[in-house]
């Protein structure tokens, strides 16, 4: 059995985020990190191991510096990583993205007792799409916003969180699960793996290793590939700044209750 | 190379809003879609249709047309009584292949994400997540485009030119719906278009579009379509054992005209300042909400959470009371009309969106501001 996590390396969009003036996003000048919702689908997958003793591998999709995530998963427990990165991969909706990272899980293998975890969604996009078109893709049942796991032999069965409470929902192997940041808590690399993480196994998986893959075409990869196109990306207006009230006393107080009656709002 | 059948635009019409229900109830949620769909209806010239899966619903169909829903197609099966992604999506799938809308719409709610992408993948289509302004009237996009945008003159008069290179070959982009939403956690805002494929597919994030009034002539004159749930429980792979109400009400953020929001300002007596916030509330006649590290911090339960991974709020009056005005917080709540920000720091970001802001101690000033505001209610 092995549960294979994908994950993403995302722009720290807490951080300071620099906007070009067209528009688009200065990416170069960002700092990068381990989505954090993916991160907690590792850990998910890491106390699994701990307790069945499965192999955990990790796969991302992404530029070539990405391998840095991945030994960083391996420091925290994964067993093996691959890095799927290709030009042609390039300019992926979510719809060709989940394409390509399908085609590079059927490559890997997924076998009866297997599970595939994601994070519930990308702090880049927010879009939450492509763990279940992953699972579409390869035919898999999906529960996603996982905020709890118990696994019996080949019965999954998970808390799906919903706005107003949440579903129980029992699904067999193989499955995919997306997982929230109330799952668990992630745990540190270990420093003793830190060193071995770089003699670990990394494969990268390009075009040419996955062009035979039924799933992967020229038509559903890359910007060819992706049904969505981006029409215009801006940047909003600042709201003009608003008024400082002087002093902060009880006059202040009334001062500013007397212009809410003003203006009928209270 | 696989051809895809939905590739002929011009075969798709309509727009159509998933309407949810869970367990007989419609979410509020449909009334915006289905006012925001009419909208877009009207923009294309085209019907708008409620789709609605459940088991004896549909006495709770009419209501829909009261918000401006022409037609309500109803997929009726004890199988599709409880939520399954497996069959949902089947007939979702299978009666948007026969239909054939142009439009496809879903409440970006946890399961409406759930089951959107994976009708998406199915069908061959684009799907934008999570979207917070629709258009396809080219005109009135551009007005949107010109309010809320800081895009220079020249680029604004390329988009009013309706065509955009696809592929490499002119799209003239007059029928297309224009998905806007926020990405890079609101920092950038993206307009998204699905050129090539149909329908059309969006979520859209709750309480963000407006609700129509609601008519009762047009509930009554409602048309009902019942469409065949082609389904048997061999096409479900989910087991679902319990569906779990949250035992405690959660707080109505998205409908509250008032909401006293508290940060990490709190820290240093939380019981007394959700307190002080809990009174100033009450008497607004609002709720309490809170930012993440107030929720992170256990503080307030995650359905009090005002943001960008939280609930995007619109009151009549937020008041921020030690938060510091995070781009995701501003996410949440920059549209409310009167915005009030109570912080020691005056340089805090959030005095950047606030109305009126107050330099001080929230747990000296917050108590004095409802005591005015008492007395000017008692005033009037
Ligand atoms: C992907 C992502 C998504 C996020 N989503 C959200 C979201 O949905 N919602 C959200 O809120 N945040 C979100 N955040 C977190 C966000 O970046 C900020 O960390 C958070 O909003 C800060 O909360 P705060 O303002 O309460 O705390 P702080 O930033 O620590 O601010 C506390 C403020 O209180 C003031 N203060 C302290 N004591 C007092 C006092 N006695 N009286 C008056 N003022 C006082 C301080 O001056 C300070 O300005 C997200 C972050 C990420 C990375």
């Amino acid at each position: 059995m092995k549960i294979l996590v994908c994950v993403k390396q995302v722009p720290d969009t807490s951080g300071v985020v620099a906007v070009n003036p067209d528009g688009t996003l200065d990416r170069a000048s960002m700092e990068t990190i381990i989505n954090p919702d993916d991160l907690n689908a590792v850990e998910a997958a890491l106390q699994i191991k701990d307790e069945t003793g499965c192999k955990v591998v990790v796969v991302t999709m992404g530029p070539p510096p990405a391998e840095g995530m991945l030994r960083e998963l391996e420091a925290m427990g994964a067993d093996e990583a691959y890095l799927i990165s290709d030009r042609v991969f390039g300019g992926s909706d979510t719809y060709a993205t989940s394409q390509i990272i399908a085609a590079a899980l059927h490559k890997i293998g997924i076998e009866d007792d297997d599970v595939v975890m994601c994070g519930r969604q990308a702090i880049d996009g927010d879009t939450a799409q492509v763990g279940p078109q992953i699972a579409e893709k390869l035919n898999l049942p999906q529960i996603t916003y996982v905020g709890d796991i118990h696994k019996e032999g080949n019965k999954i069965t998970c808390k799906r969180m919903l706005e107003d409470g949440y579903m129980t929902i029992e699904v067999q192997t193989p499955c995919l699960l997306t997982c929230i940041k109330e799952l668990n808590e992630p745990r540190y690399m270990s420093v003793g793996r830190i060193m071995d993480a770089y003699s670990m196994p990394l494969t990268v998986l390009d075009n040419e290793a996955l062009k035979d893959e039924p799933l992967i075409d020229p038509t559903t990869i890359g910007l060819k590939g992706s049904p969505t196109n981006i029409l215009t990306s801006f940047t909003p207006p600042q709201k003009g700044a608003g008024t400082m009230l002087e002093g902060n006393g009880a006059e202040t107080c009334q001062k500013l209750a007397g212009i809410m009656a003003d203006k009928h709002i209270i | 190379m696989p051809t895809y059948s939905n590739t002929d635009t011009a075969a798709y019409k309509n727009v159509w809003v998933f309407c949810e229900q869970r367990e007989g109830k419609l979410m509020p949620t449909d009334f915006e879609l289905i006012s925001e769909g009419r909208k877009l209806a009207d923009e294309l010239g085209v019907k708008l249709c409620g789709l609605l899966l459940g088991h004896n619903v549909e006495g709770i169909a009419k209501e829909l047309g009261g918000y401006g829903a022409d037609e309500i197609i109803i997929a009726d099966d004890p199988l599709l009584e409880v939520y399954t992604t497996d069959g949902y999506t089947k007939v979702i799938c299978e009666t948007v292949e026969e239909l054939k809308p142009e439009v496809l719409l879903f409440g970006a709610t946890n399961i409406g994400r759930d089951l959107g992408p994976r009708c998406a993948a199915r069908l061959h289509t684009g799907l934008c997540a999570d979207c917070t302004h629709l258009d396809v009237d080219m005109p009135l996009y551009m007005d949107f485009l010109k309010e809320n945008s800081t895009l220079p003159e020249n680029r604004l008069d390329l988009i009013a030119k309706h065509t955009v290179k696809v592929l490499g070959e002119d799209h003239d982009t007059t029928r297309d719906l224009k998905m806007t939403r926020p990405a890079f956690g609101g920092h950038l805002m993206a307009s998204i278009i699905c050129p090539r494929f149909r329908p059309a597919m969006a979520t859209v994030r709750p309480g963000v579009l407006a609700k129509a009034p609601f008519d009762q002539a047009k509930a009554d004159a409602v048309a009902i379509n019942k469409v065949k749930a082609n389904i048997t429980a061999a096409d479900i792979h989910e087991d679902v054992k319990e569906v779990v109400k949250a035992a405690k009400k959660l707080v109505d953020l998205v409908g509250a005209d008032y909401i006293v929001s508290v940060g990490r300002g709190i820290s240093k007596d939380v019981d007394t300042g959700i307190k002080i916030a809990q009174e100033m509330a009450d008497v607004l006649g609002g709720v309490v909400g809170g930012s993440r590290v107030a929720v992170d911090s256990g503080w307030l339960s995650p359905d009090h959470q005002v943001g960008q991974t939280g609930k995007t709020v619109h009151p009549k009056v937020y008041v921020a009371l030690g938060i510091s005005g995070s781009i995701q917080h501003k996410a949440g709540m920059s549209d409310s009309e009167f915005i009030i920000a109570v912080n020691k720091n005056p340089n805090a970001p959030i005095f950047e969106v606030a109305d009126y802001g107050i330099t001080g101690d929230l747990f000296k000033v917050a108590p004095l501001l409802t005591e005015a505001i008492k007395a000017e209610k008692a005033a009037k």
